[in-house]
């Protein structure tokens, strides 16, 4: 494997050896010596186009913990601001000797393109791409109910449910396809219009009624953030009223059930899609996420370079 | 392809014993000792190692590990390779005896790695090598401490360790 820029380039079993070798590099995280020599002399490019936090340094760190050199990019401060094309950017990369590019972008098929034109013979990793897809965080929710529910090697006979707006979330197409992959079912909530019927074709149930998906009693509960920057026109009538439907709060977190764990892939908005309460609760998995993508973008990182020879 | 049997069960239950008891012998008694298998075939003697040390010395207590070196080849990356656990004793490797046990020592290379990775997990007071089978062409200033048997060989021969719980039967096998 080389590349990963889409969750449908994994199969049942590459997805389980990614979380299995995370699950065993998660153990170097605490050691005294943080450190594995695995990627020594190979350098990794954090190519991003858009902002980030914890992707960027999950990334960042992931990297170091492998050796690897760690070259991060950001758009306000590269020649991109002066007009360079991806390709350009790509191909000076490139010559500057880039064995992996973690690449983040507005534009879905971005990490595709990079991929497949042949401007790089390095390896690209999707860390975000438009609306498209986010497969390390798909990775790292598995990780984490997997963790959560003890369900063995995949995640078989789990019910997931993914609310709020799906139609701008890379994170929902990434996990619709992973979880299912895995053998969870997963329900997709949020209003009609930000909900897509086309996600059926996915393998998931739609419901537009999130009282009526908590009655189902699902496994894990993942929230989403409303992704203003990609909306166009507006979705929905009010921010009140949005939160008034599909924030988790109140009487919805009340629904849950004793062992249901709450995800969210942040940033997360309190008092909007999820409140303070829902998110500081005891069976929010929010910072057991954070510390499972560190483990699984080793992983990836090592599978992807790993592979090369 | 020949195959030619070089160690049968009884010959391997022999040297495990042998090497348990210089062990004990090199290291004046049973303190201190951690005993570390590099996977996969080294798990499995490091446990028998351990077992045999358990009935020699009854003052003996069982401080048994599996040392992974994955992240350490210095062949990693020309092919994909599953992580396995490591697994270090709570008491941990710091100014103990630590024995490395691993099924054929060959270039040396993959202890050159279990001494790094070592390392970085703790500070032993001495680091001890056992194999079953040292076959030579050593690429590297490693030496074993401890052997089952030393086989001289060719490069182009392969020397396959079975072991009862990995592999069904117990045997060291050449195949040409």
């Amino acid at each position: 494997m080389k590349h990963l820029t889409s969750i449908r380039e994994l199969d049942r079993a590459s997805a389980v050896s990614i979380l299995d070798n995370a699950d065993e590099l998660a153990g170097v995280n605490s050691r005294e010596v943080k450190k594995l020599p695995a990627l020594r002399g190979k350098t990794v490019v954090n190519l991003f186009y858009e902002n980030s936090t914890r992707t960027r340094i999950s990334f960042e760190i992931a990297a170091k913990r492998l050796s690897a050199d760690v070259i991060n990019f950001s758009l306000a401060t590269s020649s991109v601001s002066k007009g360079e094309s991806l390709k350009d950017t790509a191909q000076t990369l490139e010559a500057l000797g880039a064995d992996a590019i973690v690449i983040r972008h507005p534009m879905s098929g971005a990490a595709h393109t990079l991929a497949t034109k042949g401007w790089i013979s390095g390896s690209v990793v999707n860390a975000g791409d438009g609306s498209h897809e986010h497969p390390t965080q798909a990775l790292l929710d598995a990780l984490t109910i997997r963790q959560l529910k003890n369900s063995g090697s995949d995640l078989k006979g789990l019910s997931v449910l993914i609310v709020g707006d799906i139609q701008h979330s890379r994170v929902a197409r990434s996990n619709c396809l992973l979880l299912t992959l895995l053998g969870a079912k997963v329900t997709l909530a949020g209003p009609e219009t930000l909900l897509p019927q086309t996600f059926r074709e996915m393998g998931c149930e739609i419901s537009h009624s999130f009282e009526e998906a908590l009655e189902t009693k699902p496994d894990v509960v993942m929230m989403l953030r409303v992704q203003r920057e990609r909306m166009q026109g507006s979705f929905f009538p009010s921010e009140r009223e949005y939160a008034a439907k599909w924030s988790l709060a109140g009487e919805r977190l009340k629904m849950l059930g004793k062992e249901t764990a709450i995800l969210h892939p942040g940033p997360i908005n309190r008092g909007f899609e999820i409140s303070s309460a829902a998110a500081d609760d005891p069976r929010s998995a929010v910072l057991a996420q954070v510390k499972n993508g560190l483990s699984v973008r080793m992983a990836v990182l090592y599978k992807l370079m790993a592979g090369e020879g | 392809m020949p195959v030619r049997t070089v160690l049968d069960s009884s010959d391997i239950t022999r040297a495990v014993k042998r090497i348990s008891h210089e062990i004990l012998e090199s290291n004046s008694g049973p303190m201190d000792l951690v005993i570390l298998g590099i996977p996969t075939r080294g798990i499995e003697l490091a446990e028998r190692i351990d077992a045999a040390l358990a009935e020699i010395d009854p003052a003996y207590r069982s401080s048994l590990g599996v040392l992974d070196i994955t992240m350490y080849r210095d062949d990693g990356l020309n092919a994909e390779r599953d992580i396995k656990p490591t697994q270090i004793p709570t008491s941990g490797i710091n100014d103990k005896v630590v024995v490395l046990v691993d099924d054929v020592l060959y270039s040396g290379r993959t202890v050159r790695a279990a001494l790094d990775a070592l390392l970085d997990i703790g500070r032993p007071r001495q680091v001890k090598l056992a194999v079953l089978v040292d076959r030579g062409h050593r690429e590297l200033p490693i030496r074993p401490d401890f052997v089952g048997k030393n086989l001289p060989t060719s490069a182009d021969e392969r020397v396959n360790v079975m072991l009862s719980r990995t592999d069904g039967e117990d045997q060291v096998v050449i195949e040409q």
